[in-house]
């Protein structure tokens, strides 16, 4: 490993200081950053008496199981999970197959006018979603030509989705790094370009098609003012806004509950993903 | 004679009719590949952005629509909420700018020098980037801002003789308070990219500076920070972008407007404007302001972090 900021000469020579720092900031990330989470997980097993006393209890004295039932049962939160789990699995559909063959396109085939397109793509990347979001309504409740609604309809979610100029720029940069001269063996052989992505660019971007799909699921998991005007049925709401409708009317720990169960897949996705998602994240933003 | 040279010069015309032909075929079968991606990109983006700026200058009513001119921009910019919401807003980005772009730098910085525990640090950092926003702000809202002394940052507060805070109930503390939550759910992004930067500087560097003389904190400010000025400048860009939008924190924190309008975002107001006042258009004319702000925001910043170069 090369060195960094300080070297091993003086990090041998600071070793109690060094190992005093480290248990340090370990001591205090883990608060900080789990600390919350502990709380949230405990505070909603408190009862409501409890939850306001002075000073607040580190562990639930009575733990109440029940504010977690109540919260899957009063909020509904099997269908509002099953309705997030299906936009996201369609989001994730869509992007692979549109979003991949667009980017095999601008990378491989580049037909005429391919680097206007992409232009026009990554110029989208510049406009600030709130800047977007009443137009993109106005859009989605009369299609031009077509004159259709997609409120309420899962379409409202994976389509806009498509238009990721991140997610091309990603995986054209990546189809960018396969040599030209496997494609063009591919095509003296005789392969349709389709057959080409299909069996010689796809099997080789599976580490990238990855990264797509986990940021596909994550920000529709994460999404919450979008969901919110294109599914305002309570019977296709996603669970962050299926959570906020009922916040309101619902005692304090029902809602934290509701918020735990919330929170719990995109955790469990973070914590089997997490090397993918680090290293997709930061290859995407630094060798652009 | 004829019959012999005539055929020559037509193998050349037909293959370049077939080189053409081949061509169009070609450029056909790619554009068959983007059609998908070019028409949800025509329709969700490009359409929209043409149409927000034509919705800004009409006005609908009944469903008739009519031209309007500036209207809509007098009759947003006329509304006294507009400019609390742009100063809210520029407070927000001003603190989430101190705190949020200064901090995840310093952790990166502080945590490439351990040898020791790094991917448990890393995870524990980008946790709460993979939390629902509103999971994670109904936690705050809850329980850490609880403004009695039963609430966790209370309690902490009185654990080290503080004064207590009424958080989001006190128009003071308002910004704040949600300037740390957001630190608290986004940063782990911007510590990942951070730290990747640092690994890319050559340990050469911190040789030759460190055989100059310098300490820890003038190797930090002459070789860590020129380093990785370009990635700091982009992150500063995106923060200031990101932060200006401040919607979700308002909405789920303050249940929107704050006590004493302390809360009120522009995003917020388009939101109002659009969806609750029926006042599209100038919903509309306010995110075409929200975004020449932002353009004259990049072309300032752009101008600034350039000028060091030359």
């Amino acid at each position: 490993m090369s060195r960094t900021l300080v070297s091993s000469t003086q990090l041998r020579r600071g070793r109690v200081l060094y190992w005093g720092l480290l248990t340090l900031v370990v001591v205090v990330f883990t608060l900080v950053f789990l600390g919350p989470l502990y709380w949230m997980v405990t505070g909603a097993l408190k009862s409501g008496q409890e939850i306001a006393q002075t000073p607040p209890t580190l562990f639930p004295k009575d733990p109440q199981f029940g504010n977690y039932a109540d919260a899957w049962n009063q909020l509904d939160l099997a269908k509002l999970l099953f309705n997030t789990v299906y936009y996201a699995a369609g989001a994730v559909l869509f992007q692979l197959v549109l979003d991949t063959s667009a980017a095999y396109a601008l990378s491989k085939l580049r037909p005429a006018f391919g680097n206007a397109i992409l232009g026009a793509m990554l110029a989208t990347l510049l406009i600030p979603a709130m800047v977007l979001i009443v137009p993109q309504y106005q859009t989605v409740i009369d299609l031009p030509v077509l004159n259709l609604s997609l409120i309420d309809s899962p379409f409202a979610i994976w389509l806009p989705m498509v238009a990721n100029a991140f997610n091309i720029f990603l995986l054209k940069r990546f189809f960018d790094s396969i040599p030209d001269e496997i494609m063009a063996a591919a095509f003296v052989d005789g392969a349709s370009p389709l057959r080409t992505l299909w069996s010689i660019i796809l099997p080789m971007s599976r580490p990238i098609l990855g990264v797509v799909s986990i940021f596909a699921v994550t920000a529709v998991w994460k999404d919450f003012l979008w969901p919110l005007l294109v599914m305002p049925h309570p019977e296709t709401r996603t669970i962050s806004v299926g959570i906020y409708a009922f916040a309101a009317g619902t005692p304090q720990n029902v809602v934290v509950a509701a918020s735990v169960i919330a929170a719990l897949p995109t955790v469990i996705i973070f914590l089997i993903f997490q090397r993918n998602i680090m290293s997709g994240l930061t290859t995407g933003s630094l060798k652009g | 004679m004829a019959l012999l040279t005539a055929p020559a010069p037509a193998p050349v015309a037909e293959a370049g009719v077939l080189k053409k032909r081949r061509k169009l075929h070609d450029d056909l079968t790619g554009h068959g590949f983007l059609i998908g991606a070019v028409i949800c990109f025509a329709v969700f983006m490009w359409y929209p952005m043409i149409r927000g700026l034509v919705m800004s200058f009409q006005r609908t009513r009944r469903g008739v629509t009519t031209w309007v001119g500036w209207d809509n921009y007098v009759r947003i910019i006329d509304d006294p909420s507009f400019w609390i919401a742009w100063r809210n807003t520029f407070t927000f980005t001003g603190l989430a700018l101190v705190l949020g772009f200064a901090l995840p730098f310093v952790v990166a910085i502080v945590l490439n020098e351990f040898r020791h525990a790094k991917g448990y640090l890393r995870i524990l950092v980008y946790l709460p980037v993979m939390l629902p926003p509103a999971s994670a702000l109904y936690l705050f809202k809850f329980y850490a801002y609880d403004p009695s002394e039963a609430g966790l940052f209370n309690a902490l507060l009185t654990a080290v003789g503080l004064p207590t805070s009424e958080w989001m109930q006190s128009p003071a503390m308002t910004m704040p308070a949600m300037v740390i939550a957001s630190t608290w759910m986004n940063m782990g992004g911007a510590v990942l990219i951070y730290l990747a930067a640092l690994q890319n500087i050559p340990g050469e560097l911190y040789e030759a500076a460190e055989l100059d003389g310098a300490g820890i904190l003038k190797r930090i400010w002459h070789v860590t920070v020129p380093q990785t000025r370009l990635i700091l400048a982009l992150l500063a860009m995106m923060q200031i972008v990101a932060t200006m939008q401040l919607f979700i924190e308002p909405l789920i924190l303050a249940n929107g407007a704050g006590t004493q309008d302390s809360a009120t975002s522009v995003a917020y107001l388009i939101y109002q404007h659009g969806f609750f006042q029926n006042d599209l258009n100038g919903a509309a004319a306010l995110g075409v302001i929200m975004l020449v702000v932002l353009a004259a925001f990049s072309a300032i910043y752009l101008r600034l972090s350039t000028r060091g170069d030359s």
